[in-house]
């Protein structure tokens, strides 16, 4: 049977129709990162099952990164209270808090503790799965690119976090921060005599310290705050079950077992067995037992391949076209600004001297067309022969969307069929002979208005597939498209459209054998539908063009 | 569209995936124990920052050099910024353990040398000397110092050169 194409592969990239990247390695970096991908989704379905979407810790790392960096910021103020900052008085006054001297101190100095290292594997797990999911390039390179500092910073916190204790791990940290960076040239290589003698350590080391762990920590919150700043709406906090059960996961270790105390730093003893934090201070192990300039190479190349990654290979380099704003068809009614997810549209005074007009950072646009499926002039009962809207995508704009449907509705022979308008991310239809599917970009783009005008033009029903919301490769896609069908958000559908014969399917892209499920019972309940109520004749079909070079036949 | 899943198997699963993320957090965060030095061994350091001895001897300007220098600069002396390098030498037991030359900082070399070295020793008894050299018009070594320790494990033996406490320092 025929089928349109819309002419939209998965990725906008390959939108553009350009080869990938070129090279052996990248194409085997590609490949691992399929497969890296392949095993983050599976282990995310499974932990689906346990959690539910909704509470699945997995789907808000970053959230849960916010929560645990406030939560060490509130015991850290804390222990702060207690801490003395003189050279003699720095290890007596962290054992105080953990003895026992101050109420709850052990308890608040384990929560510190464990949100910290809590705080290293959440972020290396959100780290691996954007880059497993490919959310490190095209419009996406701001937000990874500001993620790169990240870990550093976080490392350099906890590190001073160790050095203030002033124990044996905290001298161990000293005398390896020394060695590594007296290892760079500019630096004293004796930089490390200031803690190999007890006299050489001075009360305002830790003063220093001090201000350097608060400080490195205020530098993480602005590279967090910088990290979400394109996004609308960023997720700064996690579910409430999510936070819930963090805490009481950490809660329940800081009391089963309190962050150890070693003894006190003794330049003149260094032997035994040394309990590190391996989240934070397996750099420092690694400078010990290697050298500081190997680690200083593989900490230069991990943070040089982090910023080059969006840039990499031409398939991350290719773009497709932005959205584009119609002066004469944009009316400033601010629902594309509301519901871009990537805040790539701003509200600026319209070029006619009225009211205002949708601007748009082409270097933030996604091209997901979320913004064309918000857009009021993006009906299709229009009477224009080419359908042009406020906002659209150049290459993929809802007149050729209008057109593609005619065309392939128009083709169609045999029964009424089934269109399926359906996100490239998520599963996709299946060939039976009675559906009519069309990938978008997201299925955020289908204006609610389509769905009457394909059965207008004789579709028997419209099914919408989405990804599951939490999967939107576009954040909001699923959830805007839901609410809009279900005329909670504008446009929305209208009251009296036939809803009995529209089906909204939320199935990722792995999910094909449940979403032919799904339409099975779609086309059976059009069945029992039809047996009341004759199906909708085309009858009415409004005079529109389907020329167009863009709409593929097979 | 995920499967449904019965409430016990949830809360159970989610309890054990809560405790799992504990578990691994408590045990990393100080385990494996790391061990900086075999229990058979005592670590030498050396550390050092000494300025090396002005690299070249003063000398009188002539009369018509004097003549040539603005009035402020009218100096009798000339002297060269340059320091020389410190030459260092450790020997344990009467093996060289360690034999470098360290250069003076700054880009006219007017600095102090600074260098740090650490290297595990076995316990016991050794005989540890030391010898220096900061002045390039020296043929071998101008400071030495020589110690018996009898080192414990995991002790650390500091060599330093500190010219007010007579120069090389063992301790």
């Amino acid at each position: 049977m025929p089928v349109p194409d819309f002419a939209v592969p998965a990725t906008p990239a390959g939108r553009a129709g350009l080869a990938g990247g070129g090279i052996v390695a990248v194409d085997e970096l590609r490949a691992v990162r399929t497969r890296a991908a392949g095993a983050v989704r599976a282990i995310e379905r499974a932990f689906d099952r346990v959690f539910g979407i909704a509470a699945n810790p997995l789907r808000q790392l970053g959230g849960v990164a916010f929560d645990l960096f406030w939560l060490i910021a509130a015991t850290g103020a804390f222990l702060y209270v207690f801490y003395d900052t003189r050279a003699d008085g720095a290890y007596a006054s962290v054992q105080g808090v953990t003895d026992g001297a101050v109420f709850g101190g052990a308890f608040v100095r384990s929560l510190h503790r464990y949100a910290s290292d809590a705080l290293v594997v959440v972020v290396v797990a959100h780290l691996v799965r954007e880059w497993a999911y490919g959310r490190y390039r095209g419009f996406r390179w701001f937000s990874w690119l500001s993620g790169v500092p990240t870990p550093w910073l976080i490392l350099a916190a906890g590190g001073t976090g160790f050095w203030l204790v002033w124990d044996s791990v905290g001298l161990f940290v000293a005398t390896m921060v020394a060695e590594w960076f007296g290892a760079l040239p500019g630096f004293d290589p004796a930089l490390v005599r200031n803690f190999l003698d007890a006299d050489a350590v001075s009360d305002r080391l830790f003063s220093l310290l001090i201000f350097l762990h608060i400080g490195v920590s205020l530098a993480l919150l602005l590279a967090m705050w910088l990290h979400v700043k394109r996004l609308t709406r960023p997720r700064t906090n996690a579910s409430r079950a999510v936070l819930l059960g963090t805490l009481v996961t950490l809660s329940a270790i800081s009391l089963l077992a309190s962050a150890p105390l070693p003894p006190p730093a003794d330049p003149s003893q260094v032997g035994g067995a040394l309990a590190l934090d391996w989240f934070y201070l397996a750099p420092l192990a690694a400078v010990d037992a290697i050298s500081p300039l190997a680690v200083w190479a593989a900490a230069g190349a991990l943070t040089l391949l982090g910023a080059a990654a969006p840039w990499l290979s031409r398939r991350a380099r290719a773009r497709a076209p932005a959205a584009r704003v119609d002066a004469e068809h944009c009316n400033g009614c601010e629902r594309c600004f509301a519901d871009c997810p990537f805040a790539a549209i701003e509200m600026a005074p319209h070029p006619s001297g009225r009211g205002r007009i949708a601007v748009v950072d082409a270097d933030r646009c996604a091209s997901c067309g979320i913004c064309a499926g918000a857009c009021p002039s993006s009906t299709p009962f229009r009477s224009d022969a080419h359908l042009t809207t406020g906002i659209d995508l150049p290459d993929l704009g809802v007149g050729l969307l209008r057109d593609a449907l005619a065309s392939a509705l128009g083709a169609h022979a045999g029964v009424a069929p089934i269109v399926v308008f359906g996100c490239a991310h998520a599963a996709g239809a299946g060939t039976e002979d009675d559906l009519v599917p069309i990938a978008l970009p997201c299925a955020a783009m289908l204006p609610p208005s389509f769905v009457e005008y394909a059965l207008r033009l004789g579709a028997r029903g419209v099914a919408v597939v989405a990804c599951p919301g939490d999967d939107c490769e576009y954040r909001f896609g699923s959830r805007w498209v839901a609410q809009r069908l279900a005329g909670e958000r504008e446009p929305r559908l209208r009251a009296a459209a036939q809803r009995e014969r529209l089906r909204f399917v939320e199935a990722a892209h792995e999910d094909l054998i449940a979403l032919q499920a799904q339409l099975a019972r779609f086309r059976h309940d059009l069945d029992a539908l039809d047996r009341l109520q004759p199906a909708q004749a085309s009858a009415k079909v409004p005079q529109v063009s389907t020329e167009s070079s863009h709409v593929t036949v097979h | 569209m995920s499967r449904s899943t019965s409430p016990v198997f949830r809360y159970v699963g989610q309890a054990i995936l809560y405790a799992l993320f504990g578990a691994f957090v408590i045990y990393f965060s100080s385990s494996p124990t790391y061990r900086h030095l075999d229990d058979d061994q005592g670590l030498l350091r050396l550390s050092f920052r000494h300025p090396g001895k002005v690299a070249t001897d003063c000398r009188k300007r002539t009369p018509e050099e004097l003549a040539k220098l603005p009035p402020q600069l009218r100096t009798e002396m000339e002297c060269e910024r340059e320091r020389s390098p410190v030459k260092v030498r450790v020997e344990l037991d009467g093996t060289v353990l360690f034999d470098r030359v360290y250069e003076p900082a700054g880009l006219r070399r007017d600095g102090a040398s600074s260098g740090y070295f650490r290297m595990p020793i076995p316990v016991g008894e050794h005989e540890i000397r030391v010898q220096f050299n900061d002045d390039v018009r020296v043929e071998g070594f101008n400071h030495e110092g020589a110690r018996r320790v009898d080192v414990r494990p995991g002790q650390v033996v500091l060599i330093d050169f500190v010219e007010d406490q007579g120069g090389v320092v063992i301790r």
